[in-house]
C-alpha cells in the first residue's frame, strides 16, 4: 500500500502548493484544519518550509537553495535583510543571540523561527532578488550542489556552474520530475579537487574526458586526434548518501556524458527513479537502495533502453586521483578557505564560518565587505563556509583588515576550520542531542588546550545529531553522532565516535569505534586520541586517516580514552525534551508556541 | 471513533489524529529481557518504522539500541500510549514497559 505521504502527494503536490500556502498565510496558522496538518506540513516542504519540532509549533524553518551555492551580488544581503526582519525567535541562543543565517552542507541557507503569515512577503522579496525556496525540501530535486568556485577556479576542467544552472532551470518546477519517491540530491563537479562531493549524492557528475567519434554530436571543448575527438564532460555515478546507518558511495554506472548529454542523462535517471523507486516504504525509497538491488549494470541498461534516445558512451577518464576535498590529507587544505587566485587574476577569499552560523550583525558587515572589496558575490561551500569572489589584488589587505574577518577568518585555527555541525535538538525533531553550540564549545576548548601533532594542519570533526548525517560525519577524521548513555545513574547526552573517514580517490566511511561516550568526555577523548596518534604514528607525514586505516577497531578504541576535563557541557540534560534548549525555563510546558503572527500564544484546547 | 496513526518526517514522530505525539530519540525503559539481557534495558529509539492501533492502545515498531550493552535491533509492537475518550495519553518512556505483550494475550486478541 502506498504510504500516507504518497497519497497526499497524489492529491496535491508541486507548484500548486504555493496558492495554498498563500491562503493559509492570509488566514493565519490556526486556519490549517487540525486533521490536515500532517498532510499540509509534508507538502509545505516542497516550497522549502519545514515545520519546527515539538514545543515550537507554528514556527517554520525555511531553506533557500541557490544552485552550486552561488549567491549573486545583492542576494546575500537580501537574505540577511529577510533574516533580520522575519527570523527572530521567542528566546535567545547563548552563543548566537537571536537572529542569524545558517549555511548548510548542501550549499543552502536555512532560516528559523519563520511564521507562516510572513511567508508570502518573504517569497516576494526572495523572488525579487532572483532567489527561491522551491524544492529545497521534500521529495524531488533538491538544491544542486557543486564546485563553489566554478567559473573562477584554476583547477577547473569543465564548467560545473553552467551544468548546475542548466539542471536547475530544466528540472526544478518541472511537472514530470516534481513528485519523486524521495529526495533527489544531485552534485556537479568540474574540478580536480572533487569539491562537489559527488560520492555522497544520489546522482553525481564527475569531470572526465573521452575520445569519441567525431560524427557524434559532442559538446564541450575538444581536441582533435586520430581516432576521434577528445571531449571533456562527465562520468556519472548514482546512489550515494549517508543517512540511516546505511551509508553508500555513489556507484559508477559506466557512462560518460558531454555537457549537453548530461542534462538528458540527469532527466533520464530522475525519471527512472520516479518510476522504479520504492513508493511503499519510505525507508527503502532512496535510489541508493535501488542501486543495491539492481546493481549499476541494470541501472545503465534501463537508462539506455527506456530513458534516453541516444547511444550512451562508456565512462571516460576521470580525475579522481587528484581529489583532495575532505580527503583526510594531513596538510590538505582544499576547502576553499583562504586567499586563492582566480583564472582572471582576481582572488577569491574563503572565510571560515564556525558550524555555518552567522549572526545578523556580522552578516551585514560581511555583505558590506563583499560589495566593497569584491563583486558582492558570496558563495556557499559544503563545509558550511562562505567565499567572496572577484577581489582585486590591491583590495586584499584592506579586506583582511576588516574587523569582521577576525571571527570569519581566511586563516582560522584548524579546530575551527575543521568543525561542522548540523541543526540538532535546537530545531530538528530527529535529533538526539544538542549540536551547534556544543561544537562551538568543543572547538573553543580544543583550540585552547590541545596541540595538533606536527605536520597536521587540517583536522576535521563533524557532529551530527542523529543518523540522518546532515553534518556528513562519516567523511571526517573524527565523526560524532548523537546518542544517549547513562552516567551516574542518569540518562545524559552522549556521542558515538567514529574515526578515519574521508573522500578522495578512494573514499572511506569512518568506522564507529567507540559508542555512547558522555558528551562532556568527548573533548578529553579527542585530546587523548591526538596524543596517542602523535606518539604512535610512523612518521610526521602520516595523516590521521592513514593512521586509522592501518589499525583495527579494537586497537583504535583503546586510543580514544574518554575522560572529563576542564571542558564543561551545559547541555547534558535531555535537550530534546525542552521547548528550546537554552531558554531560562526550558520545560516543554512553558513553550510560547504555537503563537499567532504577533507572537501571542495560542491556548491549546486540551 | 477511528484513530488515525502514522509515522512522520522519516520516522521522527508518531502522529495520532494529526498531532505529533510520540517523538523518536527518547530512552525507553524496557523489561522482560527480550530485547537484550539487561534488566531493565534502557533503549534509545532511533526510528519509528511503523505504527498500529489495537483496541485503544497505540503500538510502534521501531529500531532501538540498548545503552548498556549496545544491542541494536528492531522492536515490534512497543506500546507507546492509549486513547481515552478520543484523547491520546502517551506512556512515560521512563516508566518500565513490557517490550512485548506475552504471546498468549496477543493471540487471544487477534
Ligand atoms: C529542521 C532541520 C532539519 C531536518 C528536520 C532535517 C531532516 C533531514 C532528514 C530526515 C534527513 C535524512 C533523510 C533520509 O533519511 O534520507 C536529512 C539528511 C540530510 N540533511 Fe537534513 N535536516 C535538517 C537540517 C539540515 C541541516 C541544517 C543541514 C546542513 C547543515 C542538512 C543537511 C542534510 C544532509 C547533507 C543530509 C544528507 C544525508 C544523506 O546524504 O543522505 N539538514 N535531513
Ligand atoms: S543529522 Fe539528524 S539531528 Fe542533525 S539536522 Fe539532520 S536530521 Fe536533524
Ligand atoms: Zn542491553
Amino acid at each position: 500500500m502506498p504510504s500516507d505521504v504518497e497519497q497526499w502527494k497524489d492529491e496535491l503536490y508541486g507548484t500548486d502548493i504555493r496558492d495554498e500556502i498563500e491562503r493559509f498565510a492570509e488566514e493565519g496558522w490556526e486556519s490549517i484544519p487540525e486533521d490536515e496538518r500532517d498532510a499540509w506540513f509534508e507538502r509545505f516542504k516542497w516550497f522549502g518550509l519545514y515545520h519546527q519540532r515539538a514545543g515550537q509549533e507554528s514556527y517554520f524553518m525555511m531553506r533557500i537553495g541557490p544552485p552550486g551555492g552561488v549567491l549573486e551580488p545583492g542576494q546575500f544581503r537580501r537574505i540577511v535583510e529577510i533574516a533580520d526582519e522575519f527570523s527572530r525567535g521567542p528566546a535567545e541562543n547563548p552563543e548566537f543571540g537571536n537572529g542569524w543565517i545558517d549555511v548548510t552542507t548542501r550549499q543552502a541557507i536555512q532560516l528559523h523561527w519563520i511564521r507562516l503569515e510572513d511567508v508570502p512577503e518573504i517569497y516576494e522579496r526572495l523572488e525579487d532578488a532572483g532567489l527561491s525556496t522551491v524544492q529545497a525540501c521534500g521529495d524531488s530535486w533538491r538544491n544542486i550542489v557543486g564546485c563553489p568556485v566554478a567559473g573562477k577556479d584554476k583547477h577547473e576542467h569543465v564548467d560545473a556552474g553552467a551544468l548546475a544552472n542548466e539542471l536547475h532551470d530544466t528540472y526544478k518546477q518541472n511537472e514530470a520530475h516534481s513528485n519523486l519517491p524521495r529526495k533527489w540530491k544531485v552534485s556537479v563537479t568540474g574540478c580536480d579537487e572533487g569539491c562537489g562531493q559527488g560520492d555522497i549524492n544520489d546522482l553525481a557528475f564527475e569531470p572526465a574526458e573521452k575520445e569519441i567519434d567525431v560524427s557524434g554530436e559532442a559538446g564541450g571543448s575538444s581536441d582533435e586526434s586520430d581516432g576521434g575527438e577528445t571531449v571533456t564532460g562527465y562520468n556519472v555515478r548514482v546512489g550515494g548518501g549517508l543517512s540511516r546507518n546505511e551509508p553508500r558511495f555513489a556507484r559508477n554506472i559506466d557512462v560518460f556524458a558531454t555537457p549537453e548529454q548530461a542534462v538528458e542523462v540527469a532527466g533520464g535517471l530522475s525519471a527512472l527513479f520516479r518510476d522504479h523507486g520504492d513508493r511503499e516504504d519510505r525507508y527503502n525509497a532512496r535510489i541508493k537502495f535501488l542501486v543495491d538491488e539492481w546493481g549499476p549494470e541494470k541501472v545503465r541498461e534501463t537508462l539506455q533502453e527506456e530513458y534516453v534516445d541516444f547511444e550512451l558512451e562508456t565512462a571516460g577518464e576521470d580525475l579522481r586521483e587528484s581529489y583532495s576535498y575532505n580527503a583526510g590529507e594531513a596538510d590538505g587544505k582544499h576547502d576553499h578557505v583562504g586567499v586563492h587566485e582566480q583564472v582572471d587574476g582576481n582572488y577569491y577569499v574563503g572565510l571560515n564560518v564556525l558550524v555555518g552560523r552567522i549572526g545578523i550583525d556580522d552578516a551585514y558587515e560581511l555583505a558590506d565587505a563583499a560589495e566593497e572589496y569584491g563583486s558582492g558575490e558570496v558563495r556557499l561551500t559544503q563545509r558550511q563556509n562562505i567565499i567572496f569572489t572577484d577581489v582585486a589584488e590591491e583590495n586584499l589587505d584592506d579586506l583582511r583588515a576588516e574587523p569582521v574577518l577576525e571571527e570569519y577568518s581566511p586563516d582560522p585555527h584548524p579546530f575551527q576550520r575543521g568543525s561542522i555541525a548540523c541543526t540538532g535538538t535546537e530545531f530538528c525533531s530527529l535529533s538526539i542531542v544538542e549540536t551547534k553550540n556544543r561544537q562551538v564549545r568543543f572547538a573553543r576548548w580544543l583550540k585552547a588546550n590541545v596541540d595538533l601533532p606536527d605536520g597536521v594542519e587540517d583536522f576535521h570533526i563533524h557532529l551530527s545529531g542523529c543518523t540522518a548525517s546532515c553534518a556528513q560525519p562519516q567523511i571526517a577524521d573524527v565523526s560524532l553522532r548523537g546518542m544517549k548513555t547513562r552516567k551516574n545513574g542518569e540518562p545524559v547526552e552522549a556521542l558515538d565516535i567514529g574515526l578515519g573517514g574521508g573522500l578522495g580517490e578512494e573514499p572511506q566511511f569512518a568506522s564507529w569505534v567507540t559508542e555512547r561516550v558522555p558528551a562532556d568526555e568527548v573533548p578529553g577523548a579527542i585530546a587523548n586520541l591526538l596524543e596517542n596518534f602523535a606518539d604512535a604514528r610512523e612518521s610526521e607525514s602520516q595523516s590521521f586517516r592513514e593512521f586509522v586505516a592501518e589499525r583495527d577497531d579494537e586497537e583504535l578504541a583503546e586510543l580514544v580514552e574518554p575522560e572529563e576535563t576542564s571542558y564543561e557541557d551545559p547541555y547534558m540534560h535531555n535537550t530534546k525534551r525542552t521547548w528550546y534548549p537554552y531558554a531560562e525555563d526550558d520545560e516543554l510546558d512553558s513553550s510560547p508556541a504555537p503563537a499567532r503572527a504577533d507572537g501571542t500564544p495560542i491556548a491549546s484546547d486540551d | 471513533m477511528t484513530i488515525a496513526v502514522r509515522t512522520l518526517d522519516d520516522g521522527a514522530w508518531i502522529s495520532v489524529n494529526d498531532s505529533r505525539q510520540v517523538s523518536v530519540s527518547d530512552v525507553w525503559t524496557l523489561s522482560r529481557g527480550v530485547f537484550c539481557d539487561c534488566e531493565p534495558a534502557y533503549v534509545l529509539l532511533e526510528a519509528f518504522v511503523d505504527v498500529s492501533v489495537d483496541g485503544s492502545i497505540v503500538f510502534a515498531d521501531a529500531v532501538g539500541q540498548c545503552l548498556e550493552c549496545g544491542t541494536r535491533d528492531p522492536i515490534d509492537r512497543l506500546p507507546v500510549g492509549r486513547v481515552v475518550d478520543g484523547e491520546f495519553r502517551p506512556y512515560d518512556p521512563e516508566g518500565v514497559q513490557w517490550r512485548v505483550e506475552p504471546e498468549s494475550e496477543r493471540a487471544s486478541r487477534e
